[in-house]
């Protein structure tokens, strides 16, 4: 196990090196300034105290948030989302692990190489497409054989383009990980169950834990696809909220938008450790 | 009934002498054009608690040798024995051999002690004999206080009795060993030879050791198997192995060595007559396990198995002195021969400084009997 860490130099060597360069600085305060700022003002304007989302009156205070909670229809799109999500990400990963397992271990096969590129391209395809094409599918599923799982459509489509995005972690922490600690676990009388139970799973688990932030963002802010599969009574936050700016704008739509911000950083921030604390464990 | 015994009788020995026999083994990679035969027809039998190496350059087989000791790959054909026993279809979890790999492989998630548990656990053992056992090994290999630290904090050298360890405590009927000692730096490498030794000869267990560092194969094997190209070369004792060479390979990859092209004249029970370049007549050994032919052969000299000389005329070899390489304990000294052909000299340093030759004499080479090494290729 190498030591990863790189010195970095404290002195100026002379040598043209990217960091001291002038205008370094200033570029990277930009570019952190154009990311954040529009958020924290969104999320500075989810307190106002009068009716604007651009100009601020009265004392910072719950109301929009008050507001919000008491939407039913903010709640019920709140809890289809929780549903789809965590439906979604579970498979999702489930699938990806296995996929990863398949195409990164065990005997090569022909086509192993094709399987890579099948797993990914979805990442490439417009969502749009994908979106318009997943409609048809259901929507020929409905008037041939009259299937609708209901909100088990919007579950199933997101499982599906989830996938790749869950694999991706977890393939490179598993083509990192040297393949002969499983021979060594084998080695050691570990059945091949034991050596992926003690051994390669342990392992896996920050390749894991990424994948299944990527997968729970990709599914809870999902827009584009949903907005195409939702039927009646399966509007989800983004759609709600999506919704909402075709009324009035208030500062509730930002309370809700920092609500659904704070649910997605919760849970990259919680992924984020579960992966570091495995990672520092073992490297 | 008489006739047939001795062919049956050694055989039923060695069968339960031998704690792995390798019987006509071949393992190729890949097929059709780009096939690769990195194990080519490979015969030998490890014995009984031996220290037995194998030792090659790299690509020479040697490695996936030792994996399929491990059951890692599988033969393509012939096949393993083990204490008797068919072991070639076996997958590794269920083949009674350990190994220490050569990046060690522990388990970055594991303390050192379940590290070493490990085998045990998987062998289904109860908790307090591995405890025990664990403990013991820790003694064994000398790491007590590193016990509950994790592998990674731990320096290279205690990874490395760790992976021992390891391996060593579900007590397996042979231990496998691949370059277990190359990432270390030399000073730790000498100690762990000197360890490993310690830990065969206590355990009692067989070792087979892989390497391509033929000091550490003569020093730290009963017997060494030295392979080339897929092929097991020539098996004998660290002596055999660098006194009597069978083939030039062997005798150019263990140690420094003069070739030299000779006549063999006439041969009794392996001492032959040869005359060398210069017309002298020597005694020779020759090899083994080959029949030899009179007519052209090739010989060898270790450096050290000649002698410089002023005395032209009782010399068996005349030359020149080239360059003279002074080391300390010993001067190694280039001729050129008569004939053409460089021939080195290896003399032990004495405080008697008059018997040092310089550069550009004419000087002469004896060989004492026992010094010219018959080659069978």
């Amino acid at each position: 196990m190498a030591d990863a860490t790189t010195e970095v130099p404290l002195v100026r060597t002379g040598a043209f090196d990217l960091k001291w360069q002038p205008g370094f600085g200033v570029a990277t305060m930009v570019c952190l300034v154009l990311l954040y700022a529009p958020m924290i003002v969104l999320f500075v304007f989810s307190f106002n105290g009068s009716d604007s989302i651009t100009r601020w009156g009265g004392l910072p205070n719950w109301h929009w948030y008050t507001e919000a909670f008491a939407d039913q229809e903010f709640r019920s799109a709140a809890m289809n989302t929780i549903k789809i999500t965590v439906v979604a990400t579970i498979i999702s990963t489930l699938v990806a692990t296995a996929a990863a397992i398949g195409t990164t271990r065990g005997r090569r096969f022909a086509g192993q190489g094709a399987i890579y590129t099948v797993v990914n391209l979805p990442l490439m395809v417009p969502e749009i497409i994908t979106a318009i094409a997943t409609l048809s599918f259901f929507s020929l599923l409905a008037q041939y054989a009259g299937i609708n799982f209901g909100i088990g459509n919007l579950m199933l489509a997101h499982t599906v383009f989830c996938i790749p995005f869950a694999y991706m972690p977890i393939r490179a922490r598993l083509e990192g990980m040297d393949e002969r600690l499983e021979q060594a676990a084998a080695d050691l009388y570990a059945t091949p169950w034991q050596a992926f139970k003690r051994v390669t799973l342990p392992l896996l688990v920050p390749g894991i834990s990424a994948g299944t932030a990527l997968a729970f963002i990709v599914s809870f802010d999902d827009f584009t696809i949903t907005q195409l599969v939702a039927g009646p009574g399966q509007t989800t936050l983004p759609l709600y909220i999506w919704a909402k700016t075709r009324r009035p704008l208030t500062p509730e739509l930002n309370a809700m938008c920092t609500i659904l911000l704070a649910i997605s950083i919760l849970f990259v921030v919680g992924s984020f450790l579960i992966a570091n604390r495995r990672r520092s464990k073992t490297e | 009934m008489h006739g047939q015994a001795p062919s049956i009788a050694p055989r039923v020995a060695a069968a339960g002498e031998a704690a792995i026999s390798i019987e006509r083994v071949s393992k190729s990679f890949g097929g059709g054009e780009d096939i690769v035969r990195a194990v080519d027809d490979v015969s030998l039998a490890i014995r009984k608690n031996e220290f037995f190496t194998l030792l090659g350059p790299s690509g020479c087989g040697k490695t996936t040798l030792l994996r399929l000791i491990a059951g890692f790959e599988h033969p393509t054909r012939g096949r393993l024995l083990l204490d008797g026993q068919d072991i070639s279809a076996l997958p590794p979890f269920k083949r009674p051999v350990n190994t220490v790999f050569q990046n060690y492989a522990l388990f970055p998630h594991m303390t050192v002690a379940q590290n070493i548990g490990f085998g045990l656990e998987m062998l289904g053992k109860p908790r307090a004999e591995i405890s025990a056992t664990v403990d013991r090994m820790l003694k064994l290999v000398r790491m007590e206080e590193l016990k509950n630290r994790r592998t990674s904090q731990i320096s290279g050298g205690q990874q490395q009795r760790v992976a021992l360890a390891r391996a060593l405590a579900p007590q397996p009927k042979v231990l496998l060993l691949d370059e277990p000692l190359s990432a270390l730096d030399f000073k730790l490498r000498k100690d762990m030879q000197i360890e490993l030794k310690r830990l065969q000869h206590e355990t009692g267990i067989t070792f087979v050791f892989v390497t391509h560092d033929q000091e550490e194969a003569l020093t730290m094997s009963d017997r060494i198997a030295v392979m080339n190209k897929g092929k097991v070369l020539q098996i004998g004792s660290p002596r055999d192995i660098y006194d009597r060479p069978a083939e030039r390979f062997v005798a150019n990859f263990i140690g420094d060595t003069n070739f030299l092209d000779a006549e063999l004249e006439s041969f009794a029970s392996g001492i032959g007559t040869v005359r060398l370049p210069s017309g002298a007549r020597m005694n020779a050994s020759l090899p083994v396990d080959a029949a030899v032919s009179n007519g052209k052969v090739s010989v060898v000299v270790r450096p050290e198995h000649a002698r410089l000389t002023r005395d032209l005329a009782s010399a068996a070899l005349k030359g020149k002195l080239d360059t003279v390489v002074y080391f300390g304990t010993d001067t190694h000294y280039h001729l050129k021969l008569a004939s053409g052909e460089p021939f080195m000299v290896r003399q032990q340093n004495t405080r008697d400084g008059a018997a040092a030759f310089a550069a550009g004499e004419d000087v002469g080479i004896t060989l004492s009997d026992n010094a010219v090494q018959v080659l069978r290729d």
